[in-house]
């Protein structure tokens, strides 16, 4: 209270001066508030769609002008890579670390003493802030050099998955500067938002369930199997979208490891087979013509297409979640 | 009931053993998950341990009040010299101008979400703002550049990457802010009221006041977070090599910027026997950058958990 | 000496960064600041383009800069066709190009150019090494129809007979696959390389001589940027790229056959190509100073795998500042420092004096409107 209580003197005083009008005056900024967010978010997209129109118009007389188009080919028939290798690269980085995720939310909210726990989610917070250019630069630099070696044996042994074939000569590029770099890089960059989602899901769990599981004779793990779980699931789905929509849309991890293609490629060990619409922009934006320009953002709406379905459908999700948990 | 009387011969002491211990089978999967879990906070740790360990081996080198205090400017090839000043300036202020932007707006927000939202626009807002925290910061840099576009031409500028970067920043501070002013009990709004004293007063008197150090906290995060974004700055603000702290007139440097633009220019070819010349000089100046921004984030996120811990008011009591 | 000042500066100004920005960082972290002459330009000037003459640029804006204290030159290193670009539309003042302005852009300069013309400027000459990184080895003999069988795909292998056959001597270290680095982004040194294969090994390399590398195998790694090309030929083993001489640091370098000798990119070599060159004349003004080299030249001890690049500017600018801006700039970058200056940052060939008179006389034409 200590606060607020010089207020009524200096409150009282107030009061005379001011009238209704500043009342409504400050309701309506409020309000205006709330609708200049619907507004910037509106303009977002009208605003790349007027710059993108003039690439998506010129149709394929556009490869002529812009260098990086190939030859006979239009706006829309890039993005079409482009968005494979941006959804590729995600979805390989998904798949490392959400599993890992979870496993580290378990291991923070069921295994790990609490004193430790408050420590370790209080250093995965803080990895979340780690600038993505220094994990770029780490992932080039110290990353990279350890992983060919590894490559190789993958391409050796499992070479017969599509995904870890080998380049011609049966191998994996070196330097590794390929789309599985890149993603793992990606997965080292998503581990902490979701991990922290999962974590709080899973430390929200009724501790009835945890109580009933055990006391029917469940061991830890058939007690997180039963109770945390299948509690959790909507979480750890929807702490996977968000993640997925930051894989999608990062761009200095890639941009710094990958070096780029424009094929519908899965190989995941061998370079300049995809890029990524973000890390394109990235890398093509500032030489670029006011055709190419265009040409970019077109290629930069379709990705902000992308990651607000995907935020959409996860932030769905976690509000259906919020109902139905009111409801218990 | 009948089947207690089928085992009379269990004597007390098997009995105690068989409730005592789990079935060997399902004890085995607990062991096994117990490590699975276990391995995979260490693989988790691994790459993030490996991560702060070679910004710090490596950038600790150069990082001294020379590299802090000095620009690039008139420094080329393998030459001993060249510091982040000019990086560290733009960073300062341009993410400066970009919470100048979002906060007023961001604070507006919230406080219409807590104070007067209802109905549709309410809920509406609520999820915009969820969906804008994912906005990719590229398409932000993207939206920032067409908009300046249309006003001025194609230039580039540090307010563009404010711009860009305030509309990274406003969803992570209205919803900071909407949760701390959600946590001012109404029994104060109340007792404002029964005052007399309008709604609008009531609000900036004794809701800010009461979550200022929440609001301050979040609104710290929320640099926190921004300030290291790299990819809008580099199509909105440029690079350049000299100190230049206006916003409104050419290019900027940055420090997220200036890390990859250290990285891009590589190893230097230097000329056998040359004496002022280290090869790697582009890298460790990358380096001590990263570790500068580094600190810079841990520093705002130290002082922001600080400021909550220690001015946060006790209304509970 | 340069890190003496105390910590005590440091706490201060983090006291004072938020009262005054500038007021305790220096912008003369070579210290040589005081000791230059101050002369009456001032401004910023931005260029931008190819980034081949990128390490001379910083040379020659740091001479440049160091001579005039008030005067800022950014450089963009990107690629020609966008310093070009820049030029044409405006957002640039000066442009860096590894292909001259051609004669329909120098047409359509005239609007941007307030009623003058764009012309060329050749001020950096530089040979294009071909690198490669093969554990014990740091020189190659080869064919220019080897070379280009290499950068097309046909030769995979070190151990190939045609790269074996001339150089016997480190044959026992060429073995496993070639790995082949180009540049992913739009190069003047790509173009240059590229139309070196086509007139040297025209058998050989038939596609379209562009800016944009032609090839795409699956051993071949893109990288954006000369420095990500070196650096791709360095990470790896068994890498073979091509890149501006003055960046490839240690690697192996390819000797090229010329007539009946191997010659290695120095930079004496690559004066030798450019004199045996002839000037374009037809259709440009003269002021205009562009080269056609001499790619197929047998003259001893010439290496042909050069790159002329230019600065291509305005003869007319809108304002007086921006005229002197430019005009002193390319005064200090044809001048005998200047080129030295390059030389030694860069391993740049300096131009020939002959060509310096011609190119001062170009300059001295650059005026405001009006």
């Amino acid at each position: 209270m200590t606060t607020s209580v010089s207020a009524p003197a200096a409150l009282a005083s107030a009061k005379r001066r001011t009238g209704r009008g500043l009342d409504r005056g400050f309701r309506y900024l409020a309000v205006g508030s709330g609708v200049l967010i619907v507004a910037v978010l509106a303009s977002v997209a009208v605003f790349l769609l007027i710059r993108a129109w003039p690439a998506l118009r010129a149709g394929e007389s556009i490869s002529s002008e812009v260098g990086w188009i190939p030859a006979g080919s239009s706006v829309l028939s890039v993005i079409g890579p482009l968005v494979f290798g941006t959804v590729l690269a995600a979805i390989v980085a998904l798949v490392i670390a959400v599993p890992v995720a979870v496993g580290i939310a378990l291991f923070i909210s069921h295994y790990a003493p609490r004193r430790i726990a408050n420590a370790l989610g209080y250093m995965v917070d803080l990895l979340a802030a780690i600038p993505s250019v220094v994990y770029g630069l780490w992932g080039v630099m110290v990353l990279a050099p350890m992983l060919h070696p590894i490559f190789q044996w993958m391409v050796k042994w499992l070479g017969w998955i599509p995904l870890f074939a080998g380049d011609s000569a049966g191998n994996a590029s070196n330097p590794p500067r390929v789309l599985m770099t890149a993603a793992l890089v990606l997965a080292v960059m998503i581990l902490p938002i979701i991990t922290a989602v999962c974590r709080e899901v899973f430390l929200t769990t009724p501790p009835l369930h945890e109580e009933a599981a055990l006391a029917l004779g469940a061991t830890r793990w058939e007690m997180i199997r039963m109770a945390v779980l299948p509690y959790g699931r909507s979480g750890i789905i929807s702490a996977a979208m968000l993640g997925l929509g930051r894989a999608l849309g990062e761009t200095m991890a890639v941009l710094m490891v990958l070096s780029p293609g424009l094929a519908y490629s899965f190989k995941l060990l061998v370079a300049s087979q995809q890029q990524t619409i973000a890390a394109n922009i990235a890398a093509k934006f500032n030489d670029a013509t006011e055709m190419g320009v265009s040409a970019l953002i077109a290629t930069g709406l379709a990705l902000f297409v992308i990651t607000m379905a995907v935020n959409m459908v996860a932030r769905g999700i976690v509000a259906r979640r919020k109902d139905f948990s009111g409801a218990n | 009931m009948a089947s207690t009387n089928t085992v009379p011969e269990v004597t007390a002491e098997d009995l105690r053993r068989s409730l005592s211990r789990v079935d060997p089978a399902r004890k085995r999967t607990d062991v096994i998950m117990r490590v699975v879990v276990y391995i995979a906070f260490a693989l988790a740790m691994a790459p993030l341990i490996s991560l702060v360990w070679s910004v710090l081996v490596r950038g600790v080198g150069r990082l001294d009040t020379y590299f802090l205090l000095n620009s690039m400017r008139n420094v080329f090839g393998g030459m001993d010299a060249g510091g982040a000043y000019h990086a560290i300036v733009g960073t300062l202020v341009i993410t400066g101008w970009a919470a100048l932007i979002s906060v007023p707006i961001g604070l507006m927000v919230a406080i219409y979400l807590v104070e007067y939202g209802t109905g549709r626009l309410a809920k509406a807002v609520t999820f915009l703002v969820d969906v804008m925290t994912g906005i990719p910061s590229i398409v932000a840099g993207l939206f920032a550049f067409a908009l300046f576009y249309l006003l001025i031409g194609p230039q580039k500028a540090g307010i563009i990457g404010s711009v860009a970067l305030a509309l990274l920043m406003t969803p992570v501070v209205i919803r900071s802010s909407e949760e701390m002013l959600r946590l001012v009990p109404n029994e104060l709004r109340e007792a404002s009221y029964a005052l007399g004293v309008p709604k609008w007063l009531t609000t900036i008197k004794v809701v800010l006041r009461t979550a200022v150090a929440g609001l301050t906290t979040g609104v710290m995060l929320a640099i926190a977070r921004v300030i290291g974004e790299t990819a809008p700055l580099i199509i909105t603000v440029g690079m350049t090599n000299s100190i230049n702290n206006d916003v409104f007139r050419e290019n900027m440097m940055t420090l997220p910027v200036y890390v990859w633009q250290q990285f891009g220019l590589g190893l230097v070819p230097c000329r056998e026997g040359a004496t002022d010349c280290i090869a790697t000089i582009n890298f460790d100046r990358a380096w001590a950058a990263a570790l500068t921004l580094i600190l810079i984030v841990m520093l705002l996120n130290l002082v922001a958990r600080g400021v909550s811990r220690w001015f946060a008011p006790k209304v509970r009591g | 000496m340069k890190r003496v000042r105390a910590s005590v500066v440091a706490l201060a100004c983090a006291g004072l960064v938020a009262v005054s920005l500038t007021a305790c960082g220096s912008d003369d972290p070579t210290g040589q600041g005081t000791g230059g002459e101050s002369t009456s330009l001032r401004g910023t000037l931005n260029g931008g383009g190819a980034s081949s003459q990128g390490a001379a640029q910083e040379a020659w804006i740091a001479g440049f800069q160091s001579a005039n204290q008030g005067v800022t030159v950014n450089y963009t290193k990107s690629d020609s066709g966008a310093g070009r670009k820049g030029l044409l539309d405006g957002s640039l003042k000066y442009a860096g190009t590894d292909s001259a302005l051609s004669l329909e852009e120098i047409a359509g300069s005239t609007s941007i150019c307030q009623g003058g013309q764009a012309f060329n400027v050749p001020v950096y000459i530089s040979p294009i090494a071909v690198a490669f990184n093969i554990p014990g080895v740091d020189s190659l003999d080869l064919s220019a129809e080897t070379v280009a069988k290499i950068f097309d795909g046909t030769i995979t292998t070190w151990g190939d007979a045609a790269i074996t056959a001339d150089n016997a001597d480190v044959a026992a270290q060429l073995t496993g696959p070639i790995s082949v680095m180009y540049r992913s982004d739009d190069s003047g040194t790509t173009r240059n390389f590229a139309e070196y294969l086509s007139k040297a090994a025209p058998e050989v390399w038939t596609y379209d001589v562009s800016s944009s590398f032609p090839v795409s195998k699956d051993t071949f790694q893109g990288q954006n940027g000369t420095s990500a090309v070196v650096q791709g030929i360095q990470a790896g083993t068994g890498t073979i790229g091509y890149a501006d001489a003055s960046a490839i640091g240690s690697l192996g370098t390819v000797q090229i056959l010329v007539g009946d000798e191997f010659v290695g990119p120095t930079a004496e070599a690559a004066a030798t190509t450019l004199d045996d060159s002839e000037r374009s004349t037809e259709g440009r003004a003269d002021n205009d100073v562009v080269f056609s080299i001499n790619r197929t030249t047998t003259a001893p001890g010439a290496y042909p795998v050069i790159l002329i690049s230019y600065l291509a500017v305005c003869d007319t600018y809108a304002t007086q500042t921006e005229a002197d801006l430019v005009k002193g700039f390319l005064e200090y970058v044809v001048s005998v420092e200047g080129q030295d200056q390059a030389a030694s940052a860069a391993g740049s060939a300096p131009i020939s004096d002959a060509l310096r008179a011609e190119l001062r006389q170009a300059i001295s034409g650059i005026s405001a409107k009006g």
